[in-house]
């Protein structure tokens, strides 16, 4: 599902944050020391629910919040101070905030307009940008007369007319609706490679990040959960919370039986858990394994062998079209969410509500949670 | 066959809903409180004096019906230099209120918009103090402010920062006081109710794109905020042009002002006919500004459709 380009080689940082911590009222720790390093070119997602300080670390970026303690740097100089006229870093606003008395043609230029540019090479540049966002039949109007596509694409035109070293979105996509979302957002990144301008992104949508991040950062409480590529973060989750926050996930729990290094076995109440591979752990430690719904296989037809197989009721179908949900109760009382691809145009598997039906996965489909 | 009554209430209901009904007040007291005694000054100003009455427009004798208009008012309006001079210097004072008021009241709105959101309730209650008391008292009160040996004249005087009495009162500059301190809070209002609704995000985002603070204001806040400076002008425009109290009280006796010369015609020369001509033009010159701003509202509304 990624179409974001992965980082291709190891390039110089340009973004550098240190030990940054946002108090607010003396008390509320909105963001929580939070270090990270951004590379030139890459596209870096900020991911967590509302509250969790990823808007706030993005307004201190922008210049529009002053950190309590620690430092920004911008192509290794301090910029923690600058007011935000004087960075070099221009933020596309969640819902845009287009100055609604200009047209967009004016908009664009409004940033170009303030470093004194030379009026024919402000008329280039916003030419170019409104061609880049393919907008140019509407310079003349006002963004109250453009749609909520259109209104995007000036905002992401604004935001980049000035060339910035980095280019901060806020909720990019959020105010579109589901199917222009999925449209818009390979636009996006098409124009933000073509540009080839670093970007950090907030979003609460993790779709949205993982199609559009080179890497996530998970957010909570003000601090980093987890920073990974988006396949690192979703199939290695390295707690309960990231698991949980990023896609659905089914959590057994249960009690490291077997620590071996190439293997564990895990005991819950629905059933042993084979695990292909080794973990930090000890024998005995309660553990948590984590197992997403689209690996599971469903049959009416019991597995063969003792692991990674159990059984059920199933209690609800939800039919998406591309895939089946089904909720499977367990005989120990867990419900269990499985998804089966529609690969044929029959029902995969044939099941119906009430049936007695085996879940089964393989043993590399599961992630051991010792935190 | 019996008038049946639910047929009546039936009937009745088709013309008389409530609808009808809401909009059927407001209507009533405008044509009665509004319509009604603008036609009877129209009809007075087309009319002309006899002796202490207004003459008879209509009259119907031997099987003709006659109606005399009277166009000499008018006619005197536009040949007698007075009437030219006193329009365009109660513009001219309508227009420095406004102008004052709007320098003054911008700044002052801008920082009561930006208060803390607990303070504002308060703010506002004093910009709405003054009303509590009487205007005329108000006026009255400026008046041995003003005057050479009143309170600020000899504040200044003991402060040593001028040596003769301030010569003020009575003078152009003394009804300027007197027409900015009155209208101020009818600029002050609208404006604070313009910019307490600016989204921050503007300046967030013109911040953004590399405006200073001061440009940002420029660019953004002062053109978000025209249908606030437009319809804080006209609240000031509109009755400072006709102001007769002030004036009278704070003014001069060469400072000319239509609300005066209107009082003049009235009651010292008793000429009514002519004073509601006067009052006729006047009302046209107010219309003006009025249908620019509709004009401006108009385009608004469509603007935010």
């Amino acid at each position: 599902m990624a179409t974001a380009p992965k980082a291709k080689m190891v390039r110089e940082d340009l973004l550098r944050v240190e030990g940054l911590t946002k108090i607010y009222d003396g008390a509320v720790k909105a963001v929580d020391n939070v270090s990270l390093t951004v590379a030139t070119g890459e596209i870096f997602a900020l991911l967590g629910g509302s509250g969790c300080g990823k808007s706030t670390l993005l307004r201190m970026l922008a210049g529009f919040e002053t950190p309590t303690q620690g430092k920004i740097f911008l192509a290794g100089q301090d910029i923690t101070n600058l007011p935000p006229y004087q960075r070099p870093i221009n933020m596309m606003f969640q819902s845009y905030a287009l100055f609604p008395h200009l047209t967009v043609w004016d908009n664009i230029a409004f940033g170009l307009r303030r470093d004194g540019m030379a009026k024919a090479d402000v008329a280039e540049r916003v030419e170019s940008m409104l061609s880049l966002v393919q907008l140019t039949k509407f310079a003349k109007r006002k963004p109250h007369q453009l749609s909520g596509g259109q209104q995007q694409r000036v905002a992401l035109a604004r935001s980049l007319a000035k060339r910035p070293k980095l280019l901060l979105l806020d909720e990019p996509l959020g105010a579109l609706d589901k199917k222009l979302r999925e449209k818009t957002q390979f636009e996006l990144v098409n124009i933000i490679e073509e540009v080839g301008v670093t970007c950090v992104l907030v979003t609460h949508d993790q779709e949205e990040a993982m199609t559009m991040a080179t890497r996530i950062a998970v957010m909570s409480e003000g601090y980093f959960l987890q920073v990974g590529s988006p396949d690192e973060v979703y199939e290695i989750p390295n707690s309960l919370q990231v698991a949980d926050f990023i896609g659905n996930v089914n959590i057994f729990d249960g009690v490291l039986e077997e620590d071996e290094p190439d293997h564990v076995t895990v005991r819950s109440a629905e059933c042993v858990h084979y695990v292909g591979h080794g973990i930090s752990g000890n024998t005995g430690m309660s553990v948590k394994v984590a197992l997403r719904p689209e690996k599971i296989l469903l049959s009416k037809e019991r597995p063969a062998g003792e692991f990674n197989w159990c059984e059920g009721e199933v209690i609800e179908i939800a039919y998406f079209g591309a895939y089946t949900t089904y909720h499977l109760k367990l005989d120990s009382g867990m419900m269990l969410k499985a998804q089966e691809l529609n690969s044929t145009r029959d029902l995969s598997c044939g099941l119906t509500w009430g049936d007695r039906a085996y879940a089964s996965w393989h043993n590399l489909a599961m992630v051991v949670l010792t935190q | 066959m019996k008038a049946n009554p639910t047929g009546i209430y039936n009937y009745l209901r088709r013309y008389i809903n409530g609808r009808l009904l809401v909009i059927g007040v407001p209507y009533f007291w405008f044509v009665l409180l509004a319509l009604i005694p603008l036609l009877i000054i129209l009809k007075f100003s087309l009319s002309e004096m006899e002796a202490t009455e207004v003459s008879n427009m209509v009259s119907m004798s031997d099987g003709w019906f006659t109606l005399k208009l009277n166009f000499s008012n008018y006619l005197f309006i536009g040949t007698d230099p007075l009437y030219f001079d006193t329009f365009v210097s109660s513009i001219k004072y309508a227009l420095a209120t406004t102008v004052i008021c709007l320098v003054i009241a911008y700044p002052f709105a801008y920082f009561m918009a930006r208060s803390p959101t607990h303070l504002q309730p308060m703010l506002l209650m004093l910009i709405m103090l003054p009303f509590w008391t009487s205007f005329l008292i108000r006026i009255y009160a400026w008046k041995t402010l003003l005057v050479s040996d009143g309170v600020f004249s000899n504040v200044l005087m003991s402060l040593g920062m001028i040596d003769t009495p301030l010569q003020i009162m009575n003078t152009s500059t003394s009804l300027m006081i007197g027409m900015v301190y009155s209208y101020l809070p009818f600029m002050i209002l609208p404006l604070y109710a313009n910019l307490s609704k600016l989204d921050m995000r503007y300046l967030e985002a013109a911040a953004d794109l590399g405006a200073s603070p001061f440009k940002a204001f420029w660019l953004v806040t002062v053109p978000l905020s025209k249908a606030g400076i437009i319809a804080g002008s006209m609240l000031v425009f509109i009755p400072a042009l006709g102001e007769y109290v002030i004036p009278e009280l704070l003014g001069g006796s060469d400072t000319l002002m239509i609300g005066r010369v209107l009082w003049d015609e009235f009651f010292s020369n008793n000429d009514w006919a002519m004073a509601s001509a006067v009052a006729v033009v006047m009302i046209l010159l107010i219309l003006l500004p009025m249908a620019i701003f509709n004009k401006y509202q108009a385009d608004q509304a469509e603007a935010q459709r």
